[in-house]
């Protein structure tokens, strides 16, 4: 373990500090060393770089073999990069590769899920000129847009081998399609249809629902737009493409309430005004019940919606002690919540009342036929119930995502705005406990 | 024989001594003194029987002078003169006496001779009449006989004679309806009949009498039936039947229907007495509803109303009287005379054998639980029905009537359920009475919570303004301020209770019957009053409260935060000392025993405290809220990339600091300061203009410039290492300090995390620099620890330098300079708003 952490503490020097003096250095290797040490047993931590803010983060959605996360850098002065981070689950090593997006600062970031390559950003550009001092900045403006990009083929190849020249040297993203956007405004984030060709994406920008349909090759697209009409300013936040009903409906969010769109005929179906007291950040679908939505936001709350019955939470979580940004179900094991929030902690919780799984059921019957063992362990398996399993705390700064890995469910990462992004395992009782 | 010492000349003295001396001589000594004294051995005792002249003689002149033996020579001399004469009278008188008797006795002797031959005449007579009279009686020996024979026969036709009138007497004692004469009649003739049967003409006269009694028990029957006669005709009547062998158990029957359909007809008296007053009771309740008071403060004016009760129809104290008076004590009178007939009569003859009064008495329980039952029924109704609890000893004598004129019942009939199940209403009503008062006492909370609320609305403003420009200065004096409105509402509260724990506690007074049962000694008052009353309201006020921290949402905006504030501290003081109080105060009026386990004191306590808790930091949250929603608002709409340079403070965060001054009033009203971390000994300025210049300038000044991004960062992740983890929405303790903080910690954090989602340009940058300065140099005094709010400035700084495009910070001086000519401004409104007020 602590010649993986030297290893990371090597990409920070590397990266952010080849001029800085090697006292400072020592002196924050030591102190990083001493961190990880004292609150990681289970978890792997990398801290991106030290002059990258970031937010964005996914798992690679079509690679199913390969721990993979994309982390997307927020930084108005330098160039923003792409992280991919790479687990390898047997040898716990952390390996990371480095793609330049110079187009702006990543605020969301999600891969495609039928082709590794692609994924699609949103980043924001500014158009302001630094050196000109005379002129004032009036005319500057910030405008988020959404790209889909195609990371270049050889980047894989050439980062194992000599990690410095792709620090030093990264390679840029291959822009694919620029969604435009410039006639509904900034865009909060973009979604892949799930389990779909990857042809098929949503962008949502202020209050228009855009539906965009690539073309060959992925790089043009045909758009078709819903629009929220109500009083003032409305401003979608964020998203979620169910991946129920034949991928026909969506959910977003804006301000406190939540709405569900049907794609079909691009129409409004539910609305959940006021799920929750104060902005709403995240939300999520139950991967195996269909009518089941997660949702977070800045009452501190996680809860749980049946979008059959919108007039009350289905359960509702109150752990954090600050907004809550993200959540996620586990792609398998819908009882596995996670959630980030930027009190800097981020919480796994064990939701079996209101998963999929069969709540509080009995022992099996192949434990009736030797009853001592069964009889030990009937007090550990006695059933489930809702509860915090763990909270980690390993970040300093809020955590504006987190994300299950792809293609193993026992693992997910979690990014704090101070760049550092941590692995973490659900624990391994509870793993065997939900396996067996 | 004379005497020298007696007087000669005393006549009576003189005849007496010649009487003794009489009697000496004829023996007849009948007093033994006179004897002892004669027999005196005194020689010199001239009356004493052994006198000596001699010694007399020589004694006296031995003793005596001459003159004095002169003198009593002389009386010597008078005596024997007079003794003499004395002797001379008594010698002629018994010569006198002795010539008379003789002449007597001459004069009998002759009487007696003739005597004795008229007494053998007599018994010669006699001896005849004897002998007539034997002869006489002989004669008339067979005569004699004769007539005692004769006399036999007469009586015997005397009676066959009675016999043979029987039908005739029996019909005419039916028309005169004299029913006793006949049926004693009938009796004695009865075995007589029976016995001579066999004959033909006694048989019809059997018959005879048979039908005619047969009519006459028909007729009593009927009378019987009728029921208007008197409980004296009743009972003779039924005295008669049974002697007329009538069934006792039809009898019984019959009497118990007679009695039970007049009984019922005033059970239905009572019922529709009960619909009538239902009718009006509803339209009275509807019509109860008083307006809202006018008055603010006193919840009384609009909490009388769950207090009053429908005034129209009877109240139950009326009802109950009519149910006594009428049913029970017509039910008492059946009871009575039902068992003057049937239960307690003496026995005789074969109806003992019968065993009347068990089965009576088993009748008679039936007839009465089924009547009681109803009766019940009825009272139950109408006790539920009583739903205003406004005069509880209205109801509380109306129990003790129902229960009291139960206990004749009972007395009467020793063994029925009736009183038990009496008891058993009163127990109930007592239990439903409870329940309604614990929810009137609800709903009078709920009322003064409403007032609070109202009283709340009207004034905040006229508070915050005062509050904010006078710096603390108390509210109005027309508006009530906090303390005022928590104590009026707790005085209230408390006040509302004690008064109808004093109505709970008419039931139990000494002078009602039913407050020595069991139930109202013990469970009454425990389980019901204390556990059920007391206690239960004490939970809801505490759970009524967490609701204002569930359902309000957090929206905030359906409670007032300052109600939040005046609850939670109401509940904090019930922690502290009322609920004690109550406790004890309920104890002691109810000498409560505990024989069940009641809720303690300290679990009570604890939830009134997580009540509180759950308040306070629910109020933290929303006060939070109000200002972060200010500041998210003026982070969000602001176009921050085009923005002007600096030259003032933004209005908002001049309100941001008017707002927690006037929370830190709000606040300081009701709760302690609190301690603070060791402050920094100086003013605000000073102690920031250090840590401006110094850490400030470490920490991000440098940062700016892109060359050196290493250190800044890293500096600030060290900084971060060891600076405690700040918990935004933890919680508070029970002191302003810890609420500002609270508050503080909410607003900044949310700041932050505005800030971090925009893009600043320069001047935006500054503006932010200004801000956070000018929020430094208010908010450090409300905190506990002030670094905590340098940290969170810090970071919004840092934050806002990160997301800049042209990092250019403002120079320190000039911050300062804007910032102090605001706090300028600032005093000089506040001057200016003083002065108006």
């Amino acid at each position: 373990m602590g010649s993986k952490h030297t290893n990371e503490l090597t990409y920070d020097a590397q990266q952010c500090s080849p001029g800085s003096s090697s006292q400072a250095f020592s002196v924050v290797n030591v102190l990083c060393f001493l961190v990880f040490w004292l609150c990681i047993i289970n978890a792997w931590a990398v801290v991106l770089s030290a002059c990258f803010q970031a937010r964005a983060l996914t798992a690679q959605t079509a690679e199913t073999d390969a721990i993979r996360f994309l982390v997307g850098t927020q930084s108005l002065k330098f160039d923003n990069q792409i992280h991919i981070i790479d687990f390898d689950d047997e040898n716990n090593m952390i390996n990371k590769s480095v793609l330049l997006h110079d187009a702006g600062e990543i605020w969301h970031i999600s891969g495609s899920p039928a082709d590794k390559a692609v994924l699609t950003t949103c980043y924001s550009k500014s158009e302001f000129c630094v050196c000109v001092s005379c002129r004032p900045a009036s005319e500057s403006r910030v405008l988020t847009c959404a790209a889909v990009w195609r990371m270049p083929p050889e980047w894989e190849s050439g980062n194992h081998e000599s990690p410095d020249d792709s620090s030093n040297n990264p390679q840029t993203l291959e822009l694919l399609c620029h969604l435009d956007n410039t006639a509904h405004g900034s865009v909060a984030c973009v979604l892949w249809e799930p389990m779909g060709d990857g042809k098929r994406l949503i962008s949502l920008a202020e209050n228009h629902v855009l539906l965009w349909d690539l073309q060959e090759s992925s790089t043009k697209a045909k758009v078709s737009t819903a629009t929220l009409e109500g009083k003032g300013q409305l401003k979608f936040t964020t998203g979620k493409w169910s991946p129920h009903h034949n991928s026909t409906q969506l959910a977003t969010a804006n301000d406190t309430a939540i709405r569900g769109w049907d794609l079909r005929s691009m129409s409004q179906i539910y609305c959940i005004e006021n799920a929750h007291g104060q902005l709403v950040r995240d939300l999520d679908f139950n991967p195996n019940k269909q009518y089941y939505l997660a949702s977070c936001g800045d009452d501190c709350k996680v809860k749980f919606w049946d979008v059959r019955h919108i007039n009350e939470p289905v359960k509702c979580l109150e752990e954090h002690s600050h907004w809550v940004w993200s959540v996620r179900y586990n792609h398998s094991h819908d009882q596995l919540l996670l959630t980030g929030s930027s009190d800097s902690r981020v919480i796994l919780s064990n939701m079996v009342s209101i998963s999929s799984e069969p709540f509080g059921h009995l022992v099996d019957d192949d434990d009736l036929s030797d009853n001592e063992e069964s009889q030990q362990e009937d007090k550990g398996k006695e059933p489930l119930q809702d509860s915090i399993i763990a909270t980690y705390e390993e970040h300093e700064d809020s955590v504006y995502a987190v994300e299950w890995s792809v293609a193993d469910p026992w693992l997910f990462a979690s990014l704090s705005y101070d760049g550092r992004l941590v692995i973490n395992r659900v624990p391994r009782a509870l793993k065997y406990r939900i396996l067996l | 024989m004379s005497s020298a010492t007696t007087p000669p000349d005393s006549d009576p003295n003189g005849r007496r001594r010649i009487h003794s001396m009489l009697k000496l001589y004829y023996g007849l000594n009948e007093e033994g003194k006179a004897a002892d004294q004669a027999e005196s051995l005194d020689p010199c005792d001239i009356n004493g029987p052994h006198f000596d002249p001699e010694v007399y003689l020589n004694k006296l002149r031995k003793e005596c002078s001459l003159g004095e033996l002169m003198d009593h020579e002389s009386c010597m001399v008078k005596q024997i003169r007079s003794l003499d004469s004395d002797m001379q009278t008594l010698v002629y008188e018994n010569y006198n006496k002795f010539i008379s008797a003789t002449d007597t006795i001459r004069k009998m002797k002759n009487d007696f001779k003739k005597m004795e031959d008229e007494m053998d005449c007599l018994s010669a007579n006699m001896a005849s009449i004897t002998e007539f009279s034997a002869r006489i009686s002989g004669t008339l020996q067979d005569q004699h006989a004769q007539i005692t024979k004769l006399s036999g026969v007469h009586t015997l036709l005397r009676k066959l004679q009675f016999l043979f009138e029987l039908p005739a007497r029996l019909n005419k004692c039916l028309e005169l309806q004299a029913y006793a004469q006949a049926v004693s009649a009938h009796r004695r003739a009865r075995c007589v009949l029976q016995q001579y049967s066999h004959m033909p003409s006694f048989r019809g006269i059997q018959d005879d009498c048979h039908v005619i009694m047969e009519q006459l028990a028909q007729q009593l029957r009927q009378k019987f039936r009728d029921g208007g006669s008197s409980a004296k005709d009743l009972s003779e009547c039924v005295e008669l039947l049974l002697q007329l062998d009538e069934p006792a158990e039809e009898l019984c029957d019959k009497f118990l229907s007679h009695a039970q359909s007049r009984l019922e007809a005033d059970l239905q008296g009572l019922e529709a007495e009960l619909k009538d007053s239902a009718v009006t009771d509803t339209g009275g309740g509807s019509v109860q509803k008083t307006s809202p008071g006018s008055n603010p403060v006193s919840p009384s004016s609009s909490v009388i109303n769950p207090f009053l009760s429908p005034t129209a129809g009877t109240d139950i104290l009326e009802f109950i009287d009519r149910g006594c008076n009428e049913f029970v004590s017509s039910l008492c009178l059946v009871i009575a005379s039902y068992q003057e007939l049937f239960i307690n009569r003496p026995q005789e003859g074969e109806l003992a054998s019968k065993n009347i009064p068990e089965m009576a008495n088993g009748k008679l329980h039936v007839f009465v639980d089924t009547l009681a039952a109803r009766y019940f029924s009825l009272v139950e109704r109408r006790i539920q029905e009583e739903k205003g609890v406004s005069d509880n000893s209205l109801l509380v004598r109306a129990l003790d009537r129902f229960h009291r004129r139960l206990q004749a019942i009972s007395k009467l009939l020793p063994g029925s359920a009736v009183p038990s199940h009496g008891t058993e209403i009163v127990v109930q009503a007592a239990r439903q009475r409870i329940k309604q008062y614990l929810s009137a006492l609800q709903t009078f909370y709920h009322d003064s919570l409403t007032d609070v609320r109202q009283a709340l609305a009207a004034p905040r403003l006229a508070v915050g303004g005062a509050s904010a420009s006078g710096g603390g200065a108390s509210s109005k004096d027309a508006t009530p301020s906090l303390p005022e409105l928590l104590a009026s509402l707790s005085n209230f509260i408390l006040n509302q209770l004690k008064s109808v724990l004093a109505s709970v506690h008419l039931f139990t007074a000494k002078d009602i019957t039913f407050s020595n049962k069991p139930y109202f000694k013990g469970e009454f008052c425990s389980q019901g009053v204390r556990e059920g009353l007391v206690v239960s309201f004490i939970k809801f006020i505490c759970q009524s409260s967490r609701q204002y921290c569930e359902s309000a949402g957090d929206r905030g905006g359906s409670t007032p935060p300052a109600l939040l504030l005046l609850l939670s501290r109401l509940c904090l003081d019930y922690e502290t000392s009322t609920i004690s109080y109550i406790l004890t105060l309920t104890d002691e009026q109810f000498l409560v025993q505990h024989h069940t386990p009641v809720t303690p004191v300290t679990a009570l306590c604890a939830e009134a405290r997580e009540a509180a808790q759950k308040l306070l930091n629910h109020y933290v949250k929303v006060q939070g809220l109000i200002i972060s929603q200010m500041l998210r608002k003026s982070v969000e709409t602001r176009d921050w990339v085009n923005t002007i340079e600096p030259r003032n403070v933004r209005a908002v965060m001049k309100r941001v600091v008017e707002d927690t001054t006037s929370i830190d009033v709000q606040v300081g009203l009701l709760y302690e300061e609190g301690v603070r971390k060791a402050h920094s000994s100086d003013s605000s300025k000073r102690t920031f203009s250090v840590y401006s210049s110094s850490r400030q300038q470490i920490r991000y000044a440098p940062s700016y410039t892109p060359s050196a991004p290493m250190d800044t960062n890293l500096l600030s992740n060290i900084h971060k290492l060891f600076s405690e983890r700040i918990d935004i929405f933890s919680p508070v303790e029970f002191n302003k300090v810890s609420v500002l903080t609270g508050i503080i910690k909410i607003s900044l954090k949310t700041f932050l995390e505005c800030v971090r989602l925009r893009t600043f340009g320069r001047y935006g940058l500054q503006q932010i620099q200004v801000d956070c300065h000018y929020l430094q140099m208010y908010l450090w005094r409300f905190v506990s620890d002030e670094n905590l709010v340098h940290f969170l400035l810090d970071e919004i700084v840092c934050s806002a330098a990160h997301r800049c495009l042209d990092p250019s910070p403002m120079e320190q001086s000039v911050i300062e300079v804007i910032c102090e000519r605001a706090v300028r401004a600032d005093w000089s409104d506040a001057v200016k708003a003083n002065s108006v007020f």
